[in-house]
């Protein structure tokens, strides 16, 4: 079937910022639906598309290929499996609330959403392309917009102080951490890509998927050395660029600065979707492409990964800034995603493996949604109490109690309570896993243990204890356009934690056909 | 006879160039009217070159020959093929967008454009000449007008110097290639300077490895290559706006092209001799050039230096001496053309409102001129090769030809990617959007609508190119194999 569901969701975004280049500046209103309205198009398409995706049918669906790069033998190809199609609604989704979110920025509004909308244009490419230069020319552009979205919309407070006598706002800082950060780890992707590239000839995902894995002879080997070490670094710069994307400890230190500094719909889409594409790039690319390295380094990444669990759970109690915390949860509920992987890539074939991918792929989506929440959330209460200290709040229940509602339901997915989505997905990772790495999976349940903990510091601080009087008559409640935000998500939260099976359903085939053709 | 379109597109400007110098001295707006018309010809010209230059035929083509000293065997013979028909559209754009932006000169612009014109003439001729000696006789043009221009027209502090500096050294650089360029008339015995006729000369190996590195290095002093680059900077920096952009958006790709056109191609062995050399300057180039980029505070020798890192790119892939590295660095001939003559025109323009260059000084500028810090931005996008802009398209396949011949260098070369960043990121979060100054806050307007015409267009091309690289990918690689034939690959 010929379709061209895929670039029309793709490419909606990008003509909606066309759009809203050629209204007026100061409409700040007709700028805020234009763009919302912009990015519900999306939403609508994937319904569509998800509605319309086979399930039982192995392999890509709504293929569509064009002469892009024919010099390069690279080809504008897109296509959705289960995998995809499940990140493509997250992203479609989390955008228009995303935007949504925005309607209290007043400053620029038609840069900042004509940002935000390239900015899923950018994503949404990273999940559909099927061509490995396509992939990375998306995965690039959806940093530029990210990177002026906390530089220029980012909190206006705080300083970062670089040596005693040299000190720079904190969000210059922290976008340029973000970008310096990621284009450095991006630069071994780029490498490796090329070096592939070089010595296969083509750049098509489907046809490399049949061909890398198996090459047996390389062209040009630096410094002559042996095919084996050549693969091996070449998996490590994939795995580097991904986990700097995860964030996989240690190389997460940017996210809390980047998260902290950017503004709340931002943050939203950093956490929601951002992280995910490091994840994706592990599934997508990673796994298939380097099944016996991966299956080799394994447990390298399983320790990775338990160490961002156990020490993103034990960061984000030790903070005081509300946004930072929640900024560490992503680090600590992200391991879990990366402990999925490792495990399916040790024991790649086997029942427990698909298990532990069904876990992280869930997981990922779960991530999506209570992370956007969360972060949201916070903003909700910063653009109230133009504060972030955890000290200064207390007792905001009874003055807003229906924000405080929200925040503990929100929380409490965040923290993995049977009946929310959180708790299915990191079930299944640590069923898979077990029985695979069973030490790692072990430590992480410190991790577990803390992420009550540091949740539920952050309620107690916030909502509970003596109320504190300068609140008292200073502080509304969450307004309706706001609930209108978190309603879906909550929606979704509740959904999928009583009946996982709509979304795992297509998760799971879109798995078991991966393990299948990987061995 | 068909058109002679080429000869047109060469004379074009000259000929602007002296019926302007016959209005008289106050008639400023005729001169710029008449300055815009010869350079929308020249454009619309070199767009229809580019454009109706048949694929499917490849070779070159829109060939004139017509006999002008044939005792010495000197023809005048123009023709294009799939590496320098992006060039002469480079030229023409490039000549377009800087009559927009000089629109507001005030001092003499009937000898500005004059001198710009026949500069213009030149650079063309450069580009579509088949004939050794008419090439040089071209690229004597284009670079003499260069001193004037730069020396009545440029920066106070240093014209003089950087104009003195700048014709020396390239002087000097064609000085040695044209010894190197008699040598093969000579040894050639044919009495001819056609370079179809030398191509089919058969040098011997031995004179091919001699007569190399002058030919292939005198030219490349002008491209800006390693450690004969120090006086391109400095010639930027003390140009004239328009002319910045003449100088690094064309006139470098003038030597690189010159060294490709009469070093590689008439001298293959000696190319292939010579490689690894030409390989490690280029690394120098692109690294070192870009940490001293990263280091300068003055705007304009940012952006200079800059251009030394990216003409790097260009040598490194003609050093690879395969298909896809020749490719991306005919492509990226054009994309820093483009991109350069965007930066200088940005430069320029802030320059001619705050009257300093020093980065520390300057800021808040997208406020002020919000389409100025756009264009900027897309322009430090492509500098820092983002994947669907024009520099990610060029700079990729140089990597690859990297790869296949000497991996370790694209893993050095590859840094200047971050350096990049990190320096044209500075530069806007500074000048663009760190704190204004309360003088600047009063005095600073907008760009002109004309201004805004040069910025979009330039913008425009980058974003193409970057989104569809097939528009200019099968024209290049269609040049290349040509030149591939002679190592017997492809």
């Amino acid at each position: 079937m010929v379709s061209n569901l895929l670039t029309l969701i793709l490419f909606t975004p990008t003509l909606a910022a066309l759009v809203l280049f050629f209204l007026p500046g100061n409409e700040k209103k007709l700028l805020r639906w234009a763009a919302f309205l912009g990015s519900l198009i999306p939403l609508g398409l994937s319904i569509a598309l998800w509605f319309q995706f086979k399930v039982s049918q192995p392999g890509f669906q709504f293929e569509e290929r064009y002469i892009w790069y024919e010099a390069l033998n690279s080809s504008y190809h897109l296509g959705v499996d289960g995998l995809s199609l499940t990140m493509v609604l997250l992203t479609t989704l989390l955008t228009p609330l995303a935007v949504l979110a925005s309607f209290s920025i007043t400053d620029r509004v038609k840069p900042y959403m004509i940002l935000f909308l390239l900015l899923e244009t950018g994503m949404l490419g990273v999940f559909m392309a099927l061509d490995l230069l396509l992939f990375f020319v998306f995965w690039e552009i959806g940093l530029i917009p990210m990177y002026f979205l906390i530089n220029q919309w980012g909190s206006e407070k705080g300083e970062r102080e670089i040596t005693k006598t040299w000190k720079v706002p904190a969000r210059t800082y922290a976008s340029f951490k973000f970008l310096i950060y990621t284009m450095a780890g991006s630069l071994g992707l780029l490498l490796a890509i090329q070096m592939i590239g070089v010595a296969s000839g083509t750049y098509d995902l489907t046809e490399l998927f049949k061909l890398w894995p198996k090459i047996a002879e390389l062209k040009n080997i630096p410094l002559g050395l042996p095919l084996e070490t050549v693969k091996a670094i070449a998996f490590w710069a994939f795995v580097v660029a991904f986990a700097l994307k995860v964030p996989v400890w240690p190389f997460h230190t940017w996210l809390p600065d980047a998260h902290t500094e950017a503004p709340t719909a931002g943050s939203m889409i950093l956490a929601g979707v951002l992280l995910k594409l490091g994840a994706y790039g592990f599934l997508r690319l990673v796994l298939p492409l380097y099944p016996a390295e991966a299956q080799r380094y394994a447990g390298g990444l399983a320790f990775l990964a338990t160490m961002a669990i156990i020490c993103g759970a034990f960061a984000a109690y030790g903070q005081m800034d509300f946004k930072r915390l929640v900024a560490y949860s992503s680090v600590n509920h992200m391991g879990f995603v990366v402990l999925g992987i490792a495990a399916a890539a040790y024991a790649a074939g086997t029942q427990d493996a698909v298990i532990a991918l069904n876990g992280a792929v869930l997981q990922m989506f779960n991530h999506g949604l209570s992370a956007a929440g969360m972060f949201f959330l916070v903003g909700v209460v910063y653009e109230r109490a133009h504060t972030r200290d955890l000290a200064d709040y207390g007792g905001l229940f009874p003055l807003i109690p229906v924000y405080g509602g929200i925040l503990i339901f929100t929380s409490l997915a965040s923290l993995g309570l049977p009946g929310l989505n959180g708790f299915i997905s990191e079930f299944l990772v640590v069923r898979g896993s077990w029985p695979i790495l069973t030490l790692p999976t072990a430590l992480s349940m410190i991790g577990l243990l803390f992420t009550g903990a540091y949740i539920l510091k952050a309620i107690k601080h916030v909502l509970h204890g003596p109320t504190n009087p300068t609140w008292i008559g200073h502080i509304s409640e969450i307004n309706s356009r706001e609930i209108f935000v978190m309603v879906p998500l909550m929606v979704l939260i509740l959904w999928i934690g009583v009946w996982p099976g709509w979304i795992l359903n297509v998760i799971n085939a879109a798995m078991n056909t991966m393990m299948k053709t990987m061995f | 006879m068909q058109f002679p379109i080429l000869s047109v597109i060469v004379f074009t400007p000259i000929l602007a160039g002296i019926l302007i110098l016959l209005f008289p001295a106050d008639r400023k707006n005729e001169v710029r009217v008449t300055a815009l018309a010869a350079a929308i010809v020249s454009l619309l010209l070199s767009a229809w070159v580019y454009f109706s230059y048949d694929m499917s035929m490849g070779g070159y083509q829109f060939l004139e020959k017509y006999t002008w000293l044939p005792q010495l065997g000197i023809s005048f013979s123009v023709g294009v093929n799939g590496m320098n028909a992006p060039l002469v559209l480079l030229t023409g754009v490039v000549m377009f967008t800087g009559v927009l932006i000089s629109w507001g000169l005030d001092d003499r612009p009937r000898e500005f454009f004059a001198f710009l014109f026949i500069l213009a003439s030149g650079v063309f001729g450069v580009f579509v000449a088949q004939d050794l000696f008419m090439l040089f006789f071209f690229y004597e043009i284009a670079v003499f007008p260069m001193f004037l221009l730069i020396s009545i027209w440029g920066w106070v502090k240093t014209r003089e110097y950087a104009a003195m500096k700048l014709t020396l050294y390239l002087f000097i650089g064609s000085v040695v290639s044209l010894v190197g360029a008699l040598a093969m008339y000579f040894n050639a015995g044919m009495n001819s300077f056609d370079m179809f006729d030398l191509a089919q000369a058969n040098f011997s190996h031995e004179f091919q490895v001699f007569w190399f590195p002058f030919v292939f290095f005198g030219f490349a002093v002008l491209g800006g290559i390693f450690p004969f680059h120090n006086w391109s900077p400095d010639g930027h920096v003390a140009a004239p706006t328009a002319v910045s952009m003449f100088h690094a958006g064309v006139l470098m790709k003038l030597g690189a092209f010159a060294a490709l056109r009469v070093g590689i191609i008439l001298l293959p062995e000696g190319a292939m001799a010579w490689r690894w050399l030409i390989m490690g300057l280029a690394t120098v180039n692109i690294v070192y050039g870009a940490f001293i980029a990263m280091v300068q505070t003055d705007f304009k020798y940012v952006i200079g230096f800059s251009s030394v890192s990216h003409m790097g790119l260009v040598m490194l892939g003609f050093s690879t001496l395969t298909q896809e590295g020749l490719m991306g660095a005919g492509i990226q001939m054009f994309s820093h053309g483009i991109m350069t003559a965007l930066f200088f025109a940005v430069v320029g323009m802030v320059y001619d409102r705050a009257h300093t260059r020093e980065i520390s000084e300057l800021g808040g500028f997208s406020k002020k001129m919000p389409w100025v810090a756009v264009a900027f931005i897309i322009g430090g996008l492509v500098s820092m090769g983002m994947p669907g802009l024009s520099g990610f398209v060029a700079e990729f396949p140089i990597f690859m030809g990297v790869w296949k011949v000497m991996p370790l260098v694209a893993i050095i070369a590859i840094i200047s990617i971050v350096i990049t960043a990190s320096y044209i990121m500075k530069i806007i979060g500074k000048v663009f959007f760190g704190p204004m100054t309360e003088e600047f806050e009063h005095h600073i307007g907008d760009v002109t609508v004309l201004d805004k015409v040069a910025l979009g267009v330039l913008c425009a091309i980058m974003i193409t190119v970057g989104v569809y690289p097939s528009i200019m990918s099968p024209l290049v690689a269609s040049g290349v194999q040509s030149i591939l034939r002679l190592f017997g690959g492809a």
